[in-house]
């Protein structure tokens, strides 16, 4: 593997006032390669993805190691993580209802991650913005440029979510359960468009997702979290091999088309997982 | 589109309708505050030692000896072609007293607003930016201060202090004694007036015998529009589209302010518009103190001598104003939040 | 199923709302700010109780020999332009301010809960009604209604208790009624229904009480508006009448001799301004309790 784009060693993170860490001792590094991070919700997949962003300052974060390219995320000023968020790391959010100023043109809010960062006419941006709606396959996207939020549909509107965040050209993104809100018919349109530019482009993918499947699909390595925990990482051609009882717990839990129609086995959990050691 | 063309019509008629409605009531209610309670309207006219013939005379013509419903439709009739009647104290017909007054408190009332909403907004804004910690407590005392002082003593300590002993600002009126009936009446609004005239002095003058009862005003009325304005902030501070600006890159500031506060203009719009309202009533209390010719004084001096017509005319003004201001607010929503079009 | 009759199902509901009650209690006495309003508002009403131990002279006396002395051991406050010492009708005065709070609160609660709860439970045209009316009462700044009111009753103390209670209703029936709206379908509701229970008994048995609590604060929430009401009707001469040691009318006399005796008018208006500070604060600090957002962080 080429230099690693992101390391992490040993992260923890636990938000004020509460009494258990959301995240402990979580350790992985990524190339350029697409990553995939599973768990359940609570598990604190998010958590780590909004820490890498540091976008959490009233959380109690600690590290041996959390290192983007040259920026050490851990002393890196506020002033320069400004110049790091949005241009070289990105992040996908979930809800594109949510996650879109609502009172904004979609395309001005497209156009504002790049005049964030690269001082040019609005003119500039606009056009930039366009190109990139257009390569996101929206069709007729000046028209689209001109739409409010509540105007798109779903899975337009997290076409609009991956333009504004690839925009800039970042070398990484973070994906934060990037179709889960959407219509199960355009999932895999949406996912299929932000793996071409991610592929295309060379950018580090960082992808949270609940779901198994679709990471496998989509992702070369997984880690599976439970409790904050990384508990198993793996290849994703060789999730079957998965030794881990929770990851081989949540594998069963699947349900199967054509399977037998019994019902699915629900998870144990052991408390002995809080405590073990990473499988890898 | 036709349907929902049609349902806009079917609201806007609907609206009008309750409009209607709340008109109609303020009239009943103004017309039997007015005429059924224990004053005698014909006493505060005639006076106490009117004989009895002049006395019935009078009651007669104000048409008490009819039944009440038709008393109602006389007062409607009146009502509709703005026939206020007279006032007793300055024998001018009533509306024509109050259009003339009026506009002191209009611009008594927006000079406070914007020491409100200019004191008020920031504050709610850092408020909410810094909740549960130090800034946040400061702020809500300051503020509920302003909405726990009784404005008439503040308005005299103010006066004490800033006018009587430290000379810092003119006293009671709208402007030095010295210069009144030097510019010509074309708006009644001091500041205009002046200006348009050119007598820059005059200005100067008014514009110190404003600031006073106008900061007093707008800081009571700052209290409302602060807490409003943090609870506003508070809702989309947590919204996941924040985090979207700050994963762009934008700073924590550029979040709040372009983002965050550029989506509560609308509901703030709609709260300043009340609080314009509101600010009517303060305005009574403090024209009192400064002797400010406004509005105000005119209800409260009427009061004092029983012109009930004056008075009632009066309160239905500062009804129809606050019906106007809150379908004003209604529309400023409609037309600026890009969700309602 | 012993346990459906009313009797020792509504005992452990008291329970509870005592408990919370405690614990909102608690969480007052947490906040500094509202731990101060607590204490101003119990020495109030000290004050209020033990008025004749607590003054040091009879508030009406007049002393003509020793008009406006400034503040002195003989005179905490000072005595005003008739000589009567100022700290003791400051004293009086907290039982007239507590006097027209009890008052307006006994009027307008009932009053509002009952319109709310009507207007809410019966829906319909009863509702329409209602609700319009209260809409009209709400068009008006609450002073401005209440000075219509004193000035057709004639000036005096209880006409301005009257007339703030006719201006203070309806905030408190909107909320009864959206409280109602909230409980009317609930399955207890249609149970009682289902037995036979009249609507009267159904609102005053079942949804009345529900709404009480959420009326209570907002009550509290306007007390400081009665206090500033009442005292700005005092001043305008609309309330008390003299000699009556109310506070806004003693800010009102004070007035004319407030350039060179300074303590005439002070007194009285840091009275007001302490009294209501405190009833915002505890009502500010009343909505942070029971703010269900606020309770989950503990």
């Amino acid at each position: 593997m080429q230099t690693p784009i992101l390391e992490v060693s040993n992260l923890s993170l636990r938000y004020p006032g509460a009494s258990e860490p959301a995240v402990r001792d979580v350790s992985f590094t990524l190339g350029r390669e697409r990553l995939g991070i599973v768990g359940e919700s609570g598990s604190g997949k998010s958590t780590v993805g909004r820490a890498l962003m540091r976008l959490l300052p009233q959380a109690d974060l600690s590290a041996d190691v959390m290192r983007f390219e040259d920026v050490d995320l851990l002393r890196a000023s506020e002033r320069q993580m400004l110049k790091v968020r949005g241009a070289r790391m990105s992040m996908i959010l979930q809800d594109p209802k949510f996650s879109l100023n609502p009172i904004r043109r979609c395309g001005d809010q497209v156009a504002e991650a790049y005049r964030t960062h690269v001082r040019c006419t609005k003119a500039e941006a606009r056009a930039k913005a366009i190109a990139m709606l257009d390569a996101v396959q929206i069709r007729d996207p000046e028209r689209v440029f001109e739409f409010y939020p509540h105007e798109v549909s779903g899975g337009m509107g997290q076409r609009i979510m991956i333009a504004m965040m690839l925009l800039t050209d970042p070398q990484l993104v973070i994906a934060d359960e990037p179709t889960s809100a959407l219509d199960v018919t355009v999932r895999l349109q949406v996912l299929k468009i932000l793996d071409d530019l991610v592929r295309e482009r060379g950018i580090g993918l960082v992808m949270i997702s609940h779901d198994l499947n679709l990471v496998r699909n989509f992702c070369d390595r997984v880690l599976i979290m439970y409790a904050g925990r990384v508990v198993e990482t793996l290849q994703a051609d060789a999730l079957d091999q998965a030794r881990h009882p929770y990851t081989r717990g949540l594998l069963a839990a699947q349900p199967r088309i054509g399977g037998d129609r019994t019902a699915l086995p629900v998870l144990d959990r052991d408390p002995a997982w809080l405590t073990s050691e990473t499988h890898s | 589109m036709t349907f929902d063309r049609r349902r806009q019509l079917t609201t806007i008629a609907g609206q009008c309708g309750s409009i209607f409605v709340t008109l109609f009531g303020l009239l009943i209610l103004t017309f039997v505050i007015g005429r059924i309670m224990p004053t005698d309207p014909v006493r505060a006219i005639v006076g106490e030692d009117a004989t009895r013939e002049v006395y019935e005379n009078v009651y007669r013509q104000l048409g008490l000896d009819r039944p009440v419903w038709e008393q109602f439709f006389m007062y409607l009739r009146d009502v509709v072609t703005l026939d206020f009647g007279t006032s007793i104290r300055t024998g001018q017909p009533v509306l024509q007293d109050i259009i003339h007054v009026l506009p002191a408190t209009i611009e008594l009332a927006t000079f406070a607003i914007i020491v409100g909403a200019g004191v008020g907004i920031p504050l709610g804004v850092l408020a909410a930016v810094h909740k549960d910690r130090w800034q946040d407590h400061v702020i809500r005392v300051f503020s509920l201060m302003g909405h726990s002082m009784p404005i008439f003593w503040t308005g005299m300590i103010a006066l004490l202090v800033f006018y009587a002993g430290l000379g810092w600002v003119g006293g009671s009126g709208r402007m030095s004694q010295f210069y009144i009936g030097l510019v010509p009446e074309r708006t009644n609004f001091l500041l205009i007036d002046s200006a348009l005239a050119g007598e820059w002095d005059v200005f100067f003058s008014a514009l110190n015998h404003i600031i006073l009862p106008a900061s007093l005003l707008g800081y009571s009325s700052s209290a409302y529009i602060t807490r409003m304005t943090r609870s506003f902030m508070l809702d989309q501070i947590n919204q996941e589209y924040i985090t979207t600006a700050r994963v762009k890159g934008l700073s924590q500031r550029q979040t709040i302010w372009r983002h965050a506060f550029g989506n509560i203009r609308v509901q703030l719009v709609t709260i300043v518009a009340l609080a314009y309202g509101a600010l009517l009533e303060g305005a009574v209390l403090i024209e009192t103190v400064f002797a400010w010719p406004g509005f105000g004084q005119y209800l409260t001096s009427n009061l004092l001598i029983g012109d009930m017509n004056a008075v009632m005319t009066c309160v239905l003004i500062v009804g129809v104003i606050f019906i106007a201001l809150n379908i004003l607010s209604d529309l400023l929503y409609r037309i600026f939040d890009p969700r309602t079009r | 199923m012993t346990d459906a009759t009313p009797g020792p199902k509504a005992r452990p509901a008291r329970l509870q709302s005592l408990t919370a009650l405690r614990n909102i209690m608690v969480f007052l006495f947490k906040t500094p700010t509202s731990a101060f309003a607590m204490v101003v508002l119990a020495i109030l009403v000290l004050v209020a109780l033990f008025a004749p131990w607590v003054a040091t002279h009879n508030p009406y006396m007049q002393d003509l020999q020793n008009t406006l002395s400034p503040p002195s051991g003989a005179h905490y406050f000072g005595t005003d332009e008739l000589g009567r010492d100022i700290f003791s009708r400051l004293v009086y005065g907290t039982r007239i301010t507590l006097t027209i709070i009890f008052l307006v609160t006994i009027t307008v609660g009932p009053l509002g809960l009952i319109v709310g709860a009507v207007a809410g439970y019966r829906g319909g045209k009863t509702d329409i009604v209602l609700m319009r009316v209260t809409d009209i009462f709400l068009s008006f700044p609450s002073l401005i209604l209440s000075l219509a009111f004193v000035a057709a009753l004639g000036p005096s103390l209880n006409n301005a208790i009257i007339a703030i209670s006719l201006t203070a209703w309806p905030p408190i029936a909107r909320l009864a009624r959206a409280e109602t709206l909230t409980f009317r379908k609930a399955d207890y509701i249609a149970a009682a229904r289902l037995q036979g229970a009249s609507t009267t008994r159904i609102l005053w048995k079942s949804i009345m009480p529900m709404c009480l609590p959420s009326v209570v604060i907002r009550l509290t929430l306007n007390m400081a508006t009665v206090i500033l009401t009442a005292a700005g009707l005092g001043f305008l001469g609309l309330g008390a009448q003299p000699p009556m040691p109310e506070w806004g009318a003693m800010i009102a006399t004070g007035r004319r001799f407030m350039i060179d005796s300074w303590w005439l008018v002070t007194f009285p208006g840091v009275a007001i301004l302490t009294v209501s500070l405190a009833f915002n604060l505890l009502g500010d600090g009343l909505r942070d309790a029971l703010d269900p957002k606020q309770m989950m962080k503990r």
